[in-house]
């Protein structure tokens, strides 16, 4: 069999071989890259970095510890805020994606791998508020259920079965969350950056023609 | 006047201009901004911490809410006895178009409230009258099982206060006896021993407490009012005290506020597929004609790219 139609040779075309260096870690942008609103992608990431790491943290600890550890509450916290500083950053992220129809130019799986992001961390962030083992992780669960009971997913993820939202919580959402961005980051880094819808009175200007003043 | 809407390909490798951008360093200061953010705002505002209810603090500041909870339970009249699906098949569940969703998964967790919450942790107590209790109990026809049950439970909710009652006119059984029993069991804290260790002695799984618990009358659903976490309060995106939620989860709240769901028995599965069809919209927005063309019509692009129209428009 030939080496070019080896399973492996398939992923490395259509993986490895898609991507130039310059593609994945930049040093130059295009010059329309120059509003705060890029800035909120990275806070986003950032966010979920510090997330990871409380969350180590706490995994290391157990789900109790910080009922009864001063150092562990701090913890928590930070973990706590961590996340809603997370939330706050994404969806500025995806509002202004959205007004600057970012899916344009074939960034469609962008747009999708960015929705399911966000998606993926309602879940994990629930999965979070009820394994919290206090009074709100109490009541959290025992109304939640009747949403996913009533759906027919309550069958096979039982929001009063704290064992199970532990593993959800740690493991598995993480991983596909984790995927999810990655994957994202991915498709960002390999399509680039949406240019600015242009919106001219003649087809006199284009931006194609134009220099930055240097 | 004719507007073109993009004179760029947006598809095509971007080959204008450019401008420096370390990608890296914009990480690291994002990364550390955020970190002294979270350090400070868990140092300042800390998070809540409300200590968890237990079946024993609960028979102790209710103990009248606590038998009536316990001779629903035998009565078959409480929330988890008239639930259906994934616990049993007292009903079909909520639908939606016809349609059971609940029904069609089926039973996977079996729950059978008078014998799990009552009759089956009562069976480690060595007290013979108790013993003699839960043997009557099992002996007798469900029908008049249902009977004694309804009878002393209805007693209990006219009285309100009482933890038990005297048969005066021979009409409950055993019922006085198991409710009084697993009363003292539960304050003991024997109760929440018994419910979590029924399939493990290493217990993870707190279905049966917690479903029990919830099936009380007032006493939890009081300290969840009070935190402001009831459904009517938007309680599924509060947290207690005055700390952040789960804000994100506005919108989901938002339709518990409003008719017809706020006043449908089906209202868990019509806003779980409400919010399920506009999850739906929002993935495939940029193919929903109308929809992607809203950017386009409120140009806020305008602001965010700002300083390039400026620069475009000197050129």
């Amino acid at each position: 069999m030939a080496a070019e139609s080896s399973w492996t040779a398939k992923v490395r075309s259509a993986t490895v071989e898609k991507f130039e260096p310059e593609d994945l870690l930049p040093d130059h942008q295009p010059a329309y890259v120059s509003s705060w609103i890029y800035v909120f992608g990275v806070l986003t990431i950032a966010s979920l970095a510090m997330i990871i790491l409380s969350g180590f943290v706490l995994t290391f600890e157990g789900p109790a510890w910080w009922h009864s550890s001063n150092v562990g509450h701090y913890v928590n916290s930070v973990h706590l805020w961590s996340v809603e500083l997370f939330f706050i950053f994404m969806v500025v992220h995806l509002w202004g994606k959205f007004w600057m129809a970012a899916w344009r130019g074939k960034r469609l799986a962008t747009w999708i791998t960015g929705c399911l992001a966000f998606f993926a961390s309602i879940i994990t962030g629930f999965t979070g508020y009820i394994i919290q083992t206090n009074f709100d992780s109490q009541w959290i669960a025992t109304q939640a259920k009747d949403g996913f009971n009533a759906m027919g997913i309550g069958a096979f993820f039982n929001t009063l079965n704290t064992g199970q939202a532990i593993l959800l919580h740690v493991s598995l959402l993480p991983l596909v969350l984790g995927i999810i961005v990655v994957w994202h980051i991915i498709l960002v880094r390999r399509k680039g950056v949406v240019p600015p819808m242009e919106e001219v009175d003649s087809a006199t200007r284009s931006v194609e023609t134009m220099e930055v003043k240097k | 006047m004719s507007r073109r809407l993009s004179t760029v390909d947006p598809s095509k490798k971007w080959s204008g201009p450019t401008r420096k951008y370390d990608l890296v360093k914009e990480f690291v200061i994002a990364f550390l901004v955020i970190a002294v953010a979270a350090l400070t705002l868990a140092g300042l505002f800390s998070s809540p911490d409300e200590k968890a209810i237990t079946l024993q603090s609960w028979s102790k500041a209710a103990p009248a809410d606590f038998v009536q909870t316990a001779a629903g339970e035998l009565a078959g009249t409480t929330t988890s006895a008239s639930y259906g699906p994934p616990y049993n098949n007292a009903a079909d569940g909520q639908k939606i178009l016809g349609i059971s969703p609940a029904k069609v998964v089926g039973v996977h967790i079996p729950i059978n409230p008078a014998q799990s919450f009552v009759i089956e942790p009562l069976k480690i107590s060595a007290d013979v009258p108790t013993r003699a209790a839960i043997d009557a109990w099992n002996s007798a026809p469900e029908k008049v099982r249902t009977g004694w049950a309804t009878a002393y439970a209805d007693a209990l909710a006219k009285d309100g206060k009482a933890t038990s009652l005297a048969d005066t006119k021979n009409e409950y059984g055993p019922v006085p006896t198991l409710v009084t029993s697993l009363l003292a069991m539960a304050k003991s804290g024997g109760l929440d021993g018994a419910l979590t260790t029924s399939d493990t002695n290493m217990p993870t799984n707190f279905t049966k407490p917690l479903l029990f618990l919830a099936d009380g009358g007032t006493y939890f659903s009081d300290l969840a009012s009070a935190q402001h976490l009831g459904g009517d309060q938007w309680g599924v995106m509060n947290e207690t005290g005055s700390w952040p939620g789960q804000s994100w989860l506005w919108l989901y709240s938002f339709w518990y506020q409003i008719d017809p769901f706020k006043s449908s028995e089906d209202a868990d599965v019509l806003v779980m597929t409400l919010m399920g069809v506009l999850s739906l919209l929002l993935v495939f927005l940029p193919l929903i004609p109308g929809l992607r063309k809203i950017p386009y019509l409120i140009p806020v692009h305008r602001l965010i790219w700002k300083k390039w129209y400026r620069r475009s428009s000197k050129s």
